[in-house]
């Protein structure tokens, strides 16, 4: 039971890890429980479809079609949570002043919050898949039975989850008129190693060259195997070992997604407010 | 369907990649969630095709950490992960879904 709580545990860790700073992000929006529902609700369908046609998409496109599907959904996502943060520059200063305002911050009006529901369902999309297959495959081989099987799923679900609801909480520590621009550098992080993913996906499907392989080797301090290299490597995209290639895509994307929000912050009119990139302590 | 502007570009990038590909093969079979064999060695600087079968009838996901490689492999399918140019040293693999048996390592010399 603890062997496959533990497996599914570090599949749930990723998505729990987004979900959250998708919520922290959104905090204060109105209808966010519904649209991260809405999210995480199609992962869950959709990780169901994918595990149950997986063998169609392994064979999918002379047999890179498994690489293609995930380079597509995480560079979708990287798309999504670009369009967030150049969003957020457009409107980030009236959110910490009404939310300064309010005092609890309750914000209306046209908040994209489909693209972080797409966000949320992305997450939950890849990561789930591999734990239906995981558990499809332990029930169909009959080595546990049903309360261990169960139990281990629920156990592990648990565990990604709390982790999740550790760092929520924690973000929700930071003063709200600085959270924005917290979880706007954690969303452009988070992007940056999405597509550096997607890259890692290319060349293990001999679409990209690698470009250098392990450009550098950091995997005696810290491997994506532990649980802290894994939950780094989901927030801000750690590879122990990256390719040439990998390193190009996440700078490309950080550089990217902020010379687009500069670019389209300078576009409305500054409001007096020039604290919003002091560090967070206090 | 999703309309993103990658997949287009992504199709012309897998037409092209697959006329060229010419590359070593390296075989592997998963059968009662063990890798057979458990040591591979390849060639170093050298791009090596690597065909994973699975003879069980549950899925399995072939990963390794340090070739930074993941990709389901379902029951009695096979799949093909492209690796390297590697420098010579020792790489783990495991089946994700297995990880106590299924485990093996690639040599490159």
């Amino acid at each position: 039971m603890l062997a496959t709580a533990i497996i599914v545990f570090r599949e749930v860790l990723e998505a729990a890890l987004i979900v959250s700073i998708v919520l922290a992000a959104s905090l204060g929006a109105l209808g966010r429980g519904y649209w991260v529902s809405v999210g995480v609700g199609a992962g869950v369908i959709g990780a169901g479809l994918v595990a149950l046609f997986a063998a169609n998409i392994a064979a999918a496109v002379s047999g890179v079609g498994q690489e293609l599907f995930n380079a597509t959904i995480l560079l979708l996502a990287v798309g999504m949570l670009g369009w967030h943060i150049i969003w957020i520059s457009r409107h980030g200063r009236e959110l910490a002043t009404s939310a300064r305002a309010i005092g609890k911050a309750v914000i209306s009006g046209s908040r994209p919050l489909h693209v972080l529901a797409i966000v949320c369902g992305v997450a939950v999309l890849r990561e789930g898949s591999e734990t239906v297959l995981f558990l499809y495959g332990i029930a169909a081989s009959g080595g546990v039975g049903a309360v261990s099987l169960i139990g281990g799923g629920v156990l592990g679900l648990a565990g990604g989850v709390a982790i999740g609801a550790i760092l929520y909480f924690g973000l929700l520590r930071i003063p709200t008129q600085r959270l924005f621009a917290v979880t706007n550098w954690m969303v452009l992080l988070l992007a940056a190693g999405m597509a550096a993913q997607a890259a890692g996906f290319l060349v293990q499907a001999d679409l990209l060259p690698p470009l250098g392989e392990a450009i550098w080797d950091t995997s005696a301090v810290l491997t994506e195997d532990s649980v802290l290299g894994k939950a780094l490597h989901t927030l801000i995209g750690y590879v122990s070992r990256p390719d040439g290639i990998q390193i190009l895509f996440y700078l490309a994307t950080l550089l990217g997604i902020w010379l687009l929000a500069e670019w389209t912050g300078r576009t409305v009119p500054p409001p007096p407010q020039p604290s919003a990139h002091r560090p967070i302590a206090t | 369907m999703v309309r993103s502007p990658f997949l287009p570009l992504l199709m012309i990038l897998a037409m092209s990649g697959r006329a060229e590909a010419e590359d070593a093969t390296y075989s592997l079979v998963i059968k009662d969630h063990k890798f057979q064999p458990t040591e591979i060695v390849v060639p170093a600087a050298q791009k090596v095709a690597l065909v994973v079968k699975n003879e069980d009838p549950t899925p399995e996901e072939f990963e390794s950490t340090e070739l930074r490689r993941e990709k389901v492999v379902p029951g009695g399918e096979q799949i093909t992960v492209y690796i390297g140019p590697l420098k010579p040293g020792r790489y783990e693999f495991f089946g994700d879904f297995n990880p106590s048996t299924a485990r093996g390592h690639i040599v490159v010399k």
